[in-house]
């Protein structure tokens, strides 16, 4: 297991995740978020080449309500 | 009976304005509107749909992983029929905007932004500084800028040469519902600047909408006028109808005002 920082919370993941298998795991469609890891917005492409490290900072966010 | 159960013509009438044009994009409608603060997501779009408004301004937020809060947005507006206006709303640094800025064109709609970079929590007043110095970083990036902004003509200035495409002073603070403060001001940026000036914020009812659009301006922005009424789908048609009139009159040109009275019938002809 290794210890992550997801939307401002500590998430501990197996190994071997990559950004598109932690979203589906936590049942998020990609299609709908923009995924930044370590301050770095990521196109949807990578998102299968991306394998989670130890310490990651991953923030994922999408459009609500605004003024 | 709700206004979405019958139809609510009240449109401008065909020729007499040319379209609000932004970086190209043309638009019908002068209203822009948020979509924050709904009771409902339902109340939300009927609003939205009786406003005639194209354009509607979102928020870019953390997905709630615990799913017990907000619903995406896009489930229940369809990008198709409005355009989308991202916002860097919450943000108190030039930084932080063109973070949020850049995660909101990642989403892959358009190259739009709704910069705004607040530096006092209580009014809610925009930081000058930090505003003309993300909108320079991101007009450079090819964002299409519109800077929200106080009614400060040489700020508005110096947003115009930073590359933006819209300049957008206050008609109050946001939220306050206090209608155009200062009307001269407004008239005077818009005198001053040759890219769209749309005033957002402080709109509260109808009237101040129609006060707006008086002023010359090619646009008004608003969301708590409309989600915070009793009835916001109604307050939604009352505030498309005062949009339309208040540039009606502006395109009509005001009488000059006399701090006299003048008779409006002859005084000749009277009898003894």
């Amino acid at each position: 297991m290794i210890q992550v920082r997801l939307n401002g919370k500590d998430l501990s993941v197996s190994n071997g995740h990559t950004i598109r298998s932690l979203l589906q795991s936590i049942e998020i469609n990609p299609l709908g978020v923009v995924v930044e890891l370590n301050r770095e917005i990521l196109t949807r492409d990578a998102y299968s080449d991306l394998e989670i490290k130890e310490g990651d900072k991953i923030e994922v966010v999408h459009f609500v309500g605004g003024g | 009976m709700t206004l979405t159960e019958f139809d609510m013509p009240v449109e401008m009438p065909k020729g007499l304005d040319s379209p609000l044009e932004l970086a190209g994009v043309n638009f019908t409608s002068r209203l822009i509107v948020g979509t924050g603060k709904y009771a409902s997501n339902e109340i939300m779009v009927d609003a939205i749909r009786a406003s005639a408004a194209e354009m509607v301004t979102v928020a870019v937020r953390r997905v709630d992983l615990d799913r017990t809060k907000e619903e995406a947005i896009l489930h229940h507006l369809d990008p198709e029929e409005f355009f989308l206006l991202a916002n860097t709303a919450g943000c108190y640094t030039a930084e932080d905007a063109i973070r949020y800025a850049r995660l909101a064109r990642a989403a892959g709609f358009n190259e739009f932004v709704k910069l705004e970079v607040i530096g006092d929590d209580k009014t809610l007043l925009p930081d000058v500084q930090h505003t003309i110095e993300a909108a320079k970083i991101l007009a450079n990036e090819g964002f299409k800028v519109m800077a929200y902004t106080n009614d400060d003509l040489v700020t508005a200035l110096r947003l115009e040469d930073a590359g933006c495409v819209a300049v957008m002073p206050l008609a109050s603070p946001i939220g306050s519902g206090l209608g155009v403060v200062n009307p001269y001001f407004i008239r005077e940026i818009k005198r001053r600047l040759e890219v769209p000036v749309i005033v957002d914020a402080g709109v509260g009812t109808a009237s101040d909408a129609c006060i707006t659009m008086e002023q010359g301006v090619d646009g008004v922005l608003m969301n708590t006028a409309l989600a915070a009424a009793k009835d916001p789908v109604q307050m939604a048609h009352a505030m498309k109808c005062a949009t339309i009139s208040g540039r009606l009159a502006f395109l009509a040109g005001r009488m000059t005002s006399h701090e006299i009275a003048v008779p409006s019938s002859p005084k000749v002809g009277m009898l003894d």
